[in-house]
Parts: C-alpha cells; structure tokens; sequence
C-alpha cells in the first residue's frame, strides 16, 4: 500500500513539477482580492486583457485569490506573491505600506485616494417594511433588532459601525459622547454577530433573524441574485457612509517578477471608462460622472461623508475604535 | 451474523440503546447531512452538476485529493511507529509522548496554519533564505502538505495505541520466540490484529486531511485553480452568495467520506472469503493479503 | 524498569521510536518552538495583561467549559453508538456507521453554516424548541452543539475496534457464573473500554478546545458571553497583532498541554495497576 501511495505522490509532484514550467512562459498578474470581489473581476479582467493585448500585443493571465481582506493582506505580508492587491478597507493597504511592500504613499499612486468606485452602508429591510424602518434612530426602537457582521474583525462590520457613529455625529449637537451612546444603544439591538458579512445575510435571510440587516449598497444586488429579487426592500437612511475600495501595485513583487508596467496598467484600467462601467454594472458607485448618469437606477441618491471627513483618517478611526480597549471594546466593558 | 446469547441485553434494554444511539446520531450527523445535499440540489441537477463541473471546483478536487495521498503514508508510517514504541515497550516519559501526540488536536487550527508562517513566511526564521533561494513552501503546496501533516499527526497513532494496548504483547513475544523475524512478525502477527485500528485510524486521517479548513486556509493564499483546496473553494463559494456551487463541492466532501464505507465493505468481505478459504483449506496460509489490499 | 527490560525481546524499540519523535520533533516541537520564540518578545507584564483582559478570561471560560461539556456528552453517546454498531444488526447499520465519519470531512465551515440553519428558530430543529423556550443558535449552547459534532467520530471510533475484539466468551463466563448483564458491564466490559473511553473523551476534548471554523456561526460571538478564544486570536489578527495573537496561542497552549498530560498520566497510572493486579494475578 504505501509504495502505491509514494509512486502516485512522485507521478503527482512530477505533473505538477511540469504544470509549473509550463506556465513560466506566459506573463501572468496575480490580483488578491477580498472575498466578495469575485462578480467585479470576473468581468474586469477579460475586458483588461482584450484592450491590453490590443494596444500591446502581450497576451495576460490574471490570477484572483479571494478572501477575508485583513487576512488577504497578511498572506501578502507573509510571502504571498501579488502583483496587485484590490481590498476594501484601507487600513489593509496601510499595512503593506508599513511593511515596505508598497509605496507609503500608496493612495496618491491613483486618483480618488487610490479607489477606483465606492459604495455605501444601506439597510434592508423585510418585504413591505413592517416596521417602518427609515433612518439610523429607527433601529434603537423598541422591539427592533439588527444583524451585522461582527464590527471588530470584519470590513463590513466595521464600515457599519463607523457609519452608525458618523451619522450620530453629525447630527445637530452631536459630539463623542452623544455618539458613543447612539451606537452603545444600537449595539444592544444586535443579538448575535455573525462571523462575516455573508453570514449576517444568511442569518437575516434564511433564518429570520433580526428586523434589519446593514450591508453594502453592492451587496444588496448580489443579496437579490441569490435569494431572489422582491424578497426585501432596500432603505437608504437620510446619511451613510461611503465605503471606499483601495488598491495598489506591490512594488516588492512586480519588481521581482518584471510586472510592473502590467501591474500599473492593470490598475488604471479601472479608471477608464471601460472599467468603470464594469464597477456600474456590479453596483459600486463610478467616479466617472457619465458612466454614473448612465447607470443612475443603480444607485439612490443618498448624502454620504467619508472615513477622513469625519474620523480625520482610517488609521485613527481603527485605533480608537477597533483597537484592543477601543470605543469598541468599552461600550462590552463589564460595568 | 452470531447466534443470540445469553450474554447479550434484554430486548428494552436493546432498543433505549439502539434509540438513544439512532437519536443521538441522527440530529446531529444526518439532518446536517441531509441538508448538505438539500441546499446543493435545491435548484435541481442541472445546476449541481454545472457546479461541479466548474475548472476552479475540479481543480480544487485534484488539489485535495493529491494532499491527501501525500500526508497518507507518511501519517501511517508515524501512526505505526509510534503505537508500536508506546503499547510494547516501557519506557520513561511515555505520557509525555502521549501528550505531545495529542497536541496538535488541542492547537487551534489558526494556529497551526500561524506557525508554517512563522517559519517559512517572509517575515519567518526562514524567510531570507527562502526567498534568496526562490523555495516556495507556504502559498504553494509542500506549505499546505505540511499544514495538513500538522493536524493529522495524532489519528493513527491514537487509533492504535489503546487498541494495542488492550490485545498485549503476548502473541508477538510467542512469534518473536518461535524464530520469527521482525517484518514476519509485523505482517503475520501485529497487522492483522490491529487491521481495524489501522483502518479506522486511516480512515479518520483522509476524512480529516480532505476537509481540514482552518489550518489549510492560512497557508494556502486561495490562488482560484491552484492553491485552493475543496474546503477553501466551498467558503469562497458562499461568500460569494454562490450557495449551489458551494454545497454542491461540500456534497462531494460528504461523499468522499461516505466512500470509506465502501473501502470498509470490500476490507470485510475479502477478509470474509480468506476465512472461508483457510477453513476450507488449512495449508493456505497468507493472512496479510487482506491486510494489503 | 526491571520488567521493561524483559519485554525488549520485542525487535524495533529504537526505530519506532526514533522515527515517531523524529517525525514529531520536525512537524510538531519545532513549529510550538518557534512559537514560543516568538512569543517572547514582550515583558511578562504585558504579556500577562494581554492574556488576562475580562473578555479573554470569560473567553477561557466558554472555551474549555463548552468543550469540556460537549466531550461528555461525546463519551456518553459515543460508547452507545460503538456498542450498537458492533453488537447489533438492523438496516442501514453500514450506512450509518460510514456516517460517523462525516464530521471529519466536512469542512467545519460547512458544518458550522448547515448547524446554524438547522438549530436557528426557523430550522427544522430550533422551530421544534422555540415552543419550549430553548433557544440554542447565538447562544453558547450552539457552542456545545457544533463542538459535540466535530467530536463524535472520536469516541465512536477509538472504543469500536476494542469492542470488536473482546471475546465474547469472557461475558459468557460472567454470565455462567451468574453475574446480571449489568454487572458484567461494570465489572468486565467496562473495564476493559475504559481506556480507549478516556482516550476518545480526551481526543473530543483537545479538538473542541481549538476548534474555531463550525463554531463560529452558531456562536453569536457576543463579547463575554460567547466569544470563544480563537475567535480572540483571530481578531487580534484581523488588528494586525500577531504579538497578541501569539499570546493567546500560548496560553491555549500550556492549559491544552497541563490538562491533557493529567489526563495521560491518570490513564498510564490506572492501566498499570490494571496490569499489576493482572500480573500478579497471573505471574509471567
């Protein structure tokens, strides 16, 4: 038996020794990504490559790796080979900033703080919208309960609860404390956090818990596509945040593997109009004011304030809110 | 299969235990089960097959079927070794042994994918020299290999040793005794009182070593038809709000454990022919065929 | 010792046991190692403030209290399961004892999302219970749930093959000799599964300690009162504080490691006076 399994594990690694060879002929990008940026690059990267190969005449395989964003980037950190990464919280990008793989001025490599399209944090409601659910005070109602990701660990989680604390601060007379107690009361609406954004869907769609789920304005779509559309209403509040999608060459790997004029180009491709009306048709906000008008049944209008508007940077909202004894963490402190 | 006998337990006594086994197992094995496969069909076939039929699916299939074949044999190798020293022999430290076998059990998967990154991420012991050497090792398949080996290390052994423990050492002292060397002993003694042990052990090894999710998941770098195993595909499937295609490939993961049964029942009823053949013929004498196939 | 050197007519001491602490020393000493190398890169104030925040230590708690639970509950039923599987025959008894397995090959995501959706109060079996005010999805007791499913194969699977090789005859002569079917139980057959019992309890126990993938979904994660300890590693991972994420591992790692050497040495102690009293019962 276990000479059978050595021949087949040699005859493997053989095949896979060859499979590698192969494929060292052909330039090829790897794009990591976060995981729910599939529906986006699936489209993207034929159209990136037919207008690549069009102006060049070099023939591009893109690879996607998919995942947990914070932990996408820790894998790039540790050694995993990206020539670009596509994430959704910039403090991911800041950390390979920190670790010397990308330029520290990262967010000025591209326009729009290096994110090519954006989105925001909306509500979805039950079908007809039972409990008159219209703004962010409507949640810390009675008898109200809300499903979210868990705000520490996850990008979606944490994007919601920012938005919940932007919005309580810039009400009138809103200040840290009156924020604290807006989301303090809000958090003790939300019975249970679920591990990522998907399964606070689930949970809210298949298992009927909570009376509001808060997602992206992106996801609601992909929401619609699996568990069919006219299932719920979507309710924009009166503000939200706007959720921003940086990206960035990795300078240590392009250089490494000679892809850099690809890896630049890759990424500037998302600005064009081509990309942008890729981003349009997946629900995330273009900055290209045309390619908006032309898909503006997409997208609500809705105000929206950014992390740096409010929060001074993404670095000083993650540390005094997500960090270990952040805001956080206090409003769970035991009394 | 045996005659009743007296001693075996009143008929009430026989069906509270067969309900409360029956009970046990059903909610907490086959309605997960069960709804595996409703949630992978619950568009009807077509879509269930499409899924599978998906290069990024297929490829993710091969990839933990080839890790499963790599960790094998070296697990059996340990599993065998280790029972062996620890249920035959005396020696100081032999809790200790025991301990550090079952550790990688009580290690948080996390973890164990945590550690590989210490020591060969680019931040690792290792790293510098790794990468001036251009050594792939996590990100790539020897990583995810060794990640799996980590998690399986404790299933045979642990397997064997109370079951060796339990039979005594005996009947290889007799054969030992008799002038037998000790491959003889091993093939005509040891391997086929323990066959059961093995298998059950190597049948928990694959099962775990094909749907081992956590530890995998920190080295593998989830490259889409290359680095992602079936488990890592099925999250990212889900995570896409794909849940067809993700049931569909958790489905195949449930089958393939459910094909041990198979490898059990063909085991048992080779096992069944040789007895037939040895009390049919008593000159026929080749106890570890079975035990090979 | 002196009887240990006797048993040495046995060949392959040396090598077996060369090549198991070989083969442990590089995949699983070396790798712990670098751990605590790494680990040590902090003052032990801070290392112990980091381990011992509230929501860590109440994390402990639901941690090794809920795993500890599950395992019971895994040793209770595991040993019925191996009892009728191997005694009894009806249908279907291949097919279920295949199922055992399932737990293993599933991946724990999966495990853990088909759990939630079955034990939510719209699932087939939390809508059974909601009448009866037990709610178990989000609450630790889904903790223990998805922890009893990861651990069943191990019981089931560690006291099977005992059962399958005790002689049927030893239970005939106890009952010849007039012992009720209880009484040989506890004073024959028990005995004899004890220690592959104790081994498949502690094998479900040091699982559910580490497991993370099934228990996350069901959990509700709630700061205090159901966030289990890798979840903390993980989220001090997900602030980039691999430091911090090392310290848990750590602590994980020393209770794991105190809890299942006590376990061990009770099982080694017990089964020697089992072989004195067996040995002198019978002297070689």
């Amino acid at each position: 038996m276990q000479i059978h399994f050595r021949h087949a594990a040699a005859a493997v690694a053989l095949l896979l020794g060859l499979a590698g060879a192969a494929q060292a002929e052909q330039k090829e990008l790897l794009n990591v990504s976060y995981d729910v940026a599939r529906d986006v690059f699936k489209d993207y990267n034929p159209r990136f490559i037919t207008a690549w190969k069009a102006k060049t005449g070099e023939t591009l395989q893109v690879k996607q790796s998919h995942g947990g964003s914070s932990k996408q980037v820790r894998a790039v950190a540790d050694g995993l080979e990206a020539d670009v990464v596509t994430m959704n919280q910039p403090t991911d990008v800041s950390f390979l900033a920190d670790k010397g793989l990308v330029a520290k001025d990262w967010n000025k490599k591209f326009p729009n703080d290096a994110s090519p399209y954006t989105s925001t944090m909306i509500f979805i409601v039950r079908k007809g919208n039972p409990k008159g659910i219209k703004d962010w005070p409507d949640l810390i109602r009675d008898g109200v309960t809300v499903t979210i990701p868990h705000p520490k660990n996850t990008g979606n989680g944490r994007n919601t609860y920012l938005a919940a604390w932007g919005w309580a601060l810039r009400q009138p007379g809103g200040n840290d404390k009156t924020a604290a107690a807006y989301v303090g009361a809000f958090l003790r609406h939300v019975p249970a956090f679920a591990p990522a954004g998907r399964d606070a869907t689930t949970n809210f769609i298949q298992r009927g818990q909570g009376d509001v789920l808060i997602t992206f304005e992106s996801e609601a779509e992909l929401i619609a596509r699996e568990f069919g559309h006219g299932g719920f209403d979507v309710v924009y509040p009166s503000q939200s945040l706007l959720t921003e999608f940086p990206v960035a060459v990795v300078d240590k790997v392009v250089d490494k593997h000679g892809t850099r004029k690809e890896a630049q180009a890759y990424l500037e491709y998302l600005w064009s109009k081509d990309g942008q009306e890729n981003a349009a048709q997946n629900y995330l906000r273009p900055h290209d004011p045309e390619v908006f008008k032309k898909y503006a049944d997409h997208f609500p209008p809705i105000k929206t304030f950014t992390v740096a508007e409010v929060f001074g940077s993404w670095e000083k909202a993650f540390t005094t809110h997500f960090k270990d004894g952040g805001s956080f963490d206090q409003i769970y402190q035991v009394k | 299969m045996t005659p009743r006998r007296v001693n075996t337990e009143s008929w009430p006594v026989r069906l509270l235990l067969c309900v409360l086994a029956l009970g046990f197992l059903f909610f907490f094995l086959g309605l997960p089960l069960l709804s595996v496969f409703v949630e992978a069909f619950k568009q009807g076939f077509g879509p269930y097959f499409e899924a599978l039929c998906d290069a990024d699916t297929r490829s993710a299939i091969t990839l933990t079927l080839v890790i499963a074949v790599m960790v094998l044999p070296l697990n059996i190798l340990f599993g065998l070794s280790a029972a062996w020293a620890i249920a035959r022999f005396d020696f100081r430290g032999k809790s200790l042994l025991i301990t550090l076998i079952d550790l990688p059990f009580a290690v948080s998967p996390v973890v164990a994918g945590l550690l590989f990154i210490l020591i060969f991420g680019r931040q690792g012991f290792l790293g510098d020299w790794l990468g001036a050497h251009d050594i792939k090792i996590i990100f790539a398949l020897p990583g995810m290999v060794l990640a799996t080996m980590f998690v399986t290390v404790p299933y045979i052994a642990r397997e064997l040793i109370p079951l060796m423990q339990a039979q005594g050492r005996d009947e290889e002292e007799a054969a030992v005794s008799l002038g037998a060397s000790g491959l003889q002993m091993f093939w005509r003694v040891t391997l086929p009182n323990i066959k059961w042990g093995l298998l059950y052990g190597v049948i928990l090894a694959n099962a775990r070593a094909m749907g081992e999710f956590g530890a995998v998941s920190v080295v593998s770098g989830h490259i889409r038809g290359m680095t992602n195993t079936l488990p890592l595909h099925v999250e990212i499937l889900y995570n896409e709000y794909n849940s067809v295609g993700a049931f569909a490939a958790a489905s195949v993961l449930a089958l393939l454990a459910l094909v041990t049964l198979v490898a059990k029942t063909i085991v048992e009823w080779r096992m069944a022919r040789e007895i037939a053949m040895l009390s049919a013929d008593l000159s026929i004498e080749n106890p570890a065929v079975a035990a090979k196939s | 010792m002196t009887n240990s050197r006797k048993h040495r007519v046995l060949p392959g001491f040396g090598l077996s046991l060369g090549f198991a602490l070989v083969y442990l020393s590089l995949l699983v000493l070396l790798p712990l190692a670098g751990l605590v190398a790494h680990g040590v890169h902090m003052s032990f104030a801070d290392f112990w403030a980091t381990a011992t925040t509230p929501r860590t230590l109440a994390s402990y708690r639901v941690t090794f209290g809920c795993a500890l639970l599950a395992a019971l509950v895994n040793a209770f039923f595991g040993l019925i399961v191996a009892w009728v599987l191997v005694r009894y025959d009806f249908p279907g008894k291949r097919f279920i004892d295949a199922l055992v397995d399932l737990p293993f090959a599933l991946p724990t995501a999966v495990a853990g999302i088909t759990l939630t959706t079955l034990y939510a109060n719209t699932g087939w079996v939390g809508s059974l219970l909601v009448p009866l005010g037990i709610q178990i999805a989000f609450k630790p007791a889904g903790i223990v749930v998805a922890l009893i499913f990861i651990g069943i194969p191990f019981v089931v699977r560690t006291v099977q093959p005992v059962i399958e090789d005790i002689e049927q005859e030893i239970e005939e002569a106890a009952a010849t000799l007039g012992a009720t079917r209880w009484q040989t139980f506890r004073r024959v057959l028990f005995p004899a599964l004890a220690p592959a019992l104790l081994t498949g309890f502690t094998l479900a126990f040091s699982r559910a300690i580490g497991e993370y993938g099934s228990v996350i979904f069901i959990a509700g994660n709630m700061p205090m009162v159901s966030e289990i300890t890798p979840l903390m590693i993980i989220s001090k991972l997900e602030q980039y504080d691999t430091q911090g994420a090392i310290v848990l591992a750590l602590v994980m790692l020393v209770i794991s490691f105190v809890l299942l050497l006590a376990i061990n040495l009770l099982q080694w102690y017990a089964a020697n006076r089992h072989t004195q009293r067996h040995s002198e019962r019978k002297p070689a």
